[in-house]
């Protein structure tokens, strides 16, 4: 084990605080080598020397507190008591140059933009299939596909309208693609408040740097539901739909319908007569025009999907597809975040935009491919293996970590349904520095850019860095032990 | 212009922290009569406790407490009722202010803390008055920082409502079903005594009539008495206002069912004389005000929560 810090040039308490700090094998985002901390990072350091580990501690309760008083929390499915939890806080900023922005911010434009053509193209004319740039039977088997949105029009073509994508940073430094989050992405609130919190927690350090504000993220979402309202609404009546109280991420939807300050509504709130959407208020029906979702596609209408969901509105698909009501993101989008054709978006942008990725993929091992099947069913041990229409952690086996029976048993899994996993090598994640119980620790961490499109592709200079908070973990999720912490994109 | 289901859970979420002080006010006037007895047996103290919905024989105060204060079974008691404001509040994080959130929240994990100490300590008083002062607290940070538009009418409408039915039960524990001289419980002084102070209505009482407390006058103040917040002709005053108030928001230019049951309460009210409601029978004037109250809730869903939708499609 490295000790990251040179305890001669700072004050003893910051050598016994990075006592613990591990340097090994992979990218560290505040040390380029023991002793030598990033430039970037220089002055947050001076600020840790300025304060003693008790002083850490009491701000560490202080943002606790903020978040639990606030009632930022989530909901956590299948544990019985203790419903509500706060997403674990992290007081250490994470920080990203501004010359590391300008690439992320290039290549996830680039890749909504592509995503968006895609989707466009396989509800409609289908150039891509028939060019066998994308194989059919991928698109029509995913489970996310919508038949019921062919020759749909969707004003913009903004079918993805906040996007939410996964990146993680390899050994080498360079930000590469995880997973694209198209369907009803979270954690945008998150993003917000870790930053509220920050400047409680540090006022000083904000004065020495030059940090891109995040706190516009809403004007930008507003702004992007005005765009996709359909035409003939020149000032649109917008709505936030939420499953309620019981989903694990009301309090975002909450808090990003008062941000934008729109009515936040459930299905019951709203009907549809003739194709038109109302919603039910003290002063009679309104007619609504755009709808920000936060409830999956299944949900959505019980006439056309599932028929059990209290959580939808009757005849909305039929009021959408007569273009009577905008809805973000578009029905059926779940088909481009489906990871097995997410392997092929590098292909999708060279396709239709005739550019090289910016940002590159993960090697991904298509299963219902024999010979990637055979190669990964050798190797599991070493692999990261995923459902690919699953997310937030479930349904994953992390082979280097797991177990001989939890292997046999995705083992006997994936040769029952090949085409529903995909499988990774392993990536070493890099690693931030975290304050933690014992002093100061580095701890695997991603990064989830916020992106917009409503006229054109927006992202928001910053982002949700989620940590693996337990030693060695490589799972960043809130509902698998993660936490999160603020992510600062400097201006110069 | 407001969600109908919004409009809802505003109005309730201030019904049920209403709620809760009165149930805290009603084990504060139950403790203290069964202070000074040996055992609290007789006919008022079980009326009390049917009031509470407990078992009568539940026996000394800690246990009574106990039921009324923190058993979430008993949906009156203190916990459901807060437990129940605080689910409503959060259906509507996005319509009332972060420091009503904060401050009803604060309540809700406050009350989990105390059970365990009040269990122990046997000191009642100490929740009751926590959970006064907490709703207090939220009706004050409900005005200061919510706009005074129509959510703020509907948790008026609520609060005045819940209010005028409250005061109305617990006045009602201390008469019988009888008119005339009978009407009046035989109870001593201090009971009525404590009946004001759990209305934080002592001092108001005593300004007003001297610290000479007796029956008749306990009941024009806390019935008739146009200034006191907590009399029933005030929140009957209220509730009207804010039932006016709700029409103009919904657009209802014709005089709706509720504005009119709200007006002929509150003018009932204003010309009514104590001396003839206690010799005409007190508990049926209390329970008609309950009685009307209800109707009033009636029609303010009829009017802007749950309406058909066939009228509304048409109009």
């Amino acid at each position: 084990m490295a000790i990251a810090y040179d305890t001669g040039a700072m004050p003893a308490s910051m050598g016994s605080l990075f006592s613990q700090y591990d340097l090994d094998g992979v990218f560290d985002e505040m040390f380029e080598g023991v002793g030598r901390p990033r430039p970037h990072y220089h002055a947050l350091l001076e600020e840790l020397a300025s304060v003693t580990p008790e002083e850490l501690q009491r701000r560490q309760l202080d943002a606790d507190r903020a978040f639990l008083t606030q009632g930022i929390t989530f909901t956590v499915y299948g544990d019985e008591q203790g419903t509500e939890r706060i997403f674990p806080f992290d007081l250490l900023p994470r920080i990203l140059t501004a010359g590391e922005w300008t690439t992320l911010e290039r290549g996830l434009a680039q890749r909504l933009t592509a995503i968006n053509l895609f989707l466009k193209d396989i509800y409609n004319e289908g150039r891509i299939l028939a060019e066998g740039v994308v194989p059919r039977e991928l698109v029509f088997s995913c489970r996310h596909y919508r038949r019921e949105m062919r020759g749909v029009k969707v004003h913009r073509d903004a079918y993805v309208s906040v996007a939410g994508t996964d990146l993680v940073r390899l050994e080498d430094g360079r930000f590469v693609v995880l997973e694209d989050n198209l369907r009803v992405p979270s954690g945008v609130s998150y993003m917000l408040a870790n930053r509220e919190v920050t400047k409680r927690v540090f006022p000083g350090l904000f004065s020495r740097y030059n940090v891109r504000p995040i706190a516009h993220y809403g004007q930008g979402l507003l702004a992007t539901l005005r765009a996709i309202a359909p035409p003939t609404c020149p000032d649109p009546t917008i709505v936030v739909l939420t499953p309620g109280v019981g989903n694990s991420a009301y309090f975002e939807h909450a808090f990003l319908a008062r941000e934008m300050g729109l009515p936040l509504v459930e299905g019951r709130d709203l009907l549809v007569h003739d194709t038109i959407v109302y919603m039910r208020t003290t002063s009679g029906l309104r007619r609504v025009d755009v709808i920000y979702r936060r409830v999956d596609d299944d949900f959505l209408d019980p006439l056309a999907f599932r028929a059990d969901s209290h959580l939808g509105v009757a005849g909305l698909l039929n009021a959408f597809r007569s273009g009577h009501v905008a809805i973000a993101n578009a029905i059926g989008t779940g088909v481009a975040d489906d990871k097995a054709i997410y392997a092929y978006v590098p292909a999708m942008i060279r396709f239709y935009l005739s550019e090289e990725p910016v940002l590159e993929n993960v090697q991904t091992y298509l299963l219902s491919n024999p010979a990637d099947r055979s190669h990964v069913l050798e190797h599991l041990d070493t692999m990261v293996v995923k459902a690919v229409g699953e997310s937030g952690g479930y349904g994953m086996l992390v082979g280097p970590h797991s177990t001989r029976a939890e292997r046999e048993d995705f083992r006997s899994r994936i040769v029952a349904d090949p085409r529903n996993f995909i499988a990774q090598p392993t990536l070493a994640l890099s690693r931030a520095a975290c304050f933690l119980q014992e002093g100061i620790e580095a701890r695997h961490v991603d990064l989830r850019p916020y992106v917009l499109y409503g006229e054109r592709a927006m992202v928001v200079p910053g982002g949700l860095t989620r940590v693996a908070l337990r030693k060695g973990s490589l799972v960043v999720n809130s509902s698998q032990g993660g936490g999160s912490k603020d992510t600062w994109v400097l201006l110069d | 212009m407001l969600l109908s289901r919004v409009a809802d859970a505003i109005y309730w979420l201030s019904r049920y922290l209403e709620r809760a002080v009165h149930t805290a006010r009603v084990v504060d006037v139950a403790v203290d009569h069964g202070l000074g007895r040996p055992s609290a047996t007789d006919e008022s103290a079980i009326e009390i406790y049917r009031r509470l919905m407990l078992p009568p024989d539940t026996g000394p105060a800690v246990s009574l407490a106990d039921g009324a204060l923190f058993d979430t079974a008993n949906r009156n008691s203190v916990a459901a009722c807060v437990i129940a404001a605080r689910e409503n509040a959060r259906q509507v994080r996005d319509e009332i202010s972060s420091e009503m959130w904060e401050q009803i929240n604060a309540l809700y994990l406050e009350i989990g803390n105390m059970r365990d100490d009040v269990l122990s300590s046997g000191r009642t008083n100490y929740v009751t008055r926590s959970i006064t002062e907490g709703v207090h607290l939220f009706e004050g940070i409900t005005n200061a920082t919510m706009g005074h538009g129509e959510g703020w009418q509907y948790q008026q409408a609520g609060r005045f409502l819940e209010r005028a039915v409250g005061t109305a039960t617990l006045l009602d524990a201390f008469f019988t079903k009888e008119a005339g001289p009978a009407a009046i419980r035989p109870l001593d002084q201090a009971d009525w005594v404590s009946l004001l102070r759990s209305c934080c209505a002592l001092e108001s009482y005593c300004r007003r009539y001297t610290a000479d407390v007796r029956p008749e006058r306990v009941t024009e103040f806390l019935l008739l008495n146009a200034e006191f917040p907590r009399s029933i002709r005030f929140s009957a005053t209220r509730l009207e206002g804010a039932v006016a108030a709700l029409a103009r928001y919904g657009g209802r230019s014709d005089g709706t069912r509720a504005e009119r049951l709200s007006g002929r309460l509150r003018a009932s009210l204003d010309y009514a004389q104590v001396d003839e409601v206690l010799s005409e029978g007190p508990h049926a004037y209390l329970s008609g005000v309950g009685r009307q109250c209800m109707q009033i809730h009636t029609a303010l869903y009829q009017t802007y929560i749950s309406y058909p939708i066939e009228s509304a499609l048409s109009a």
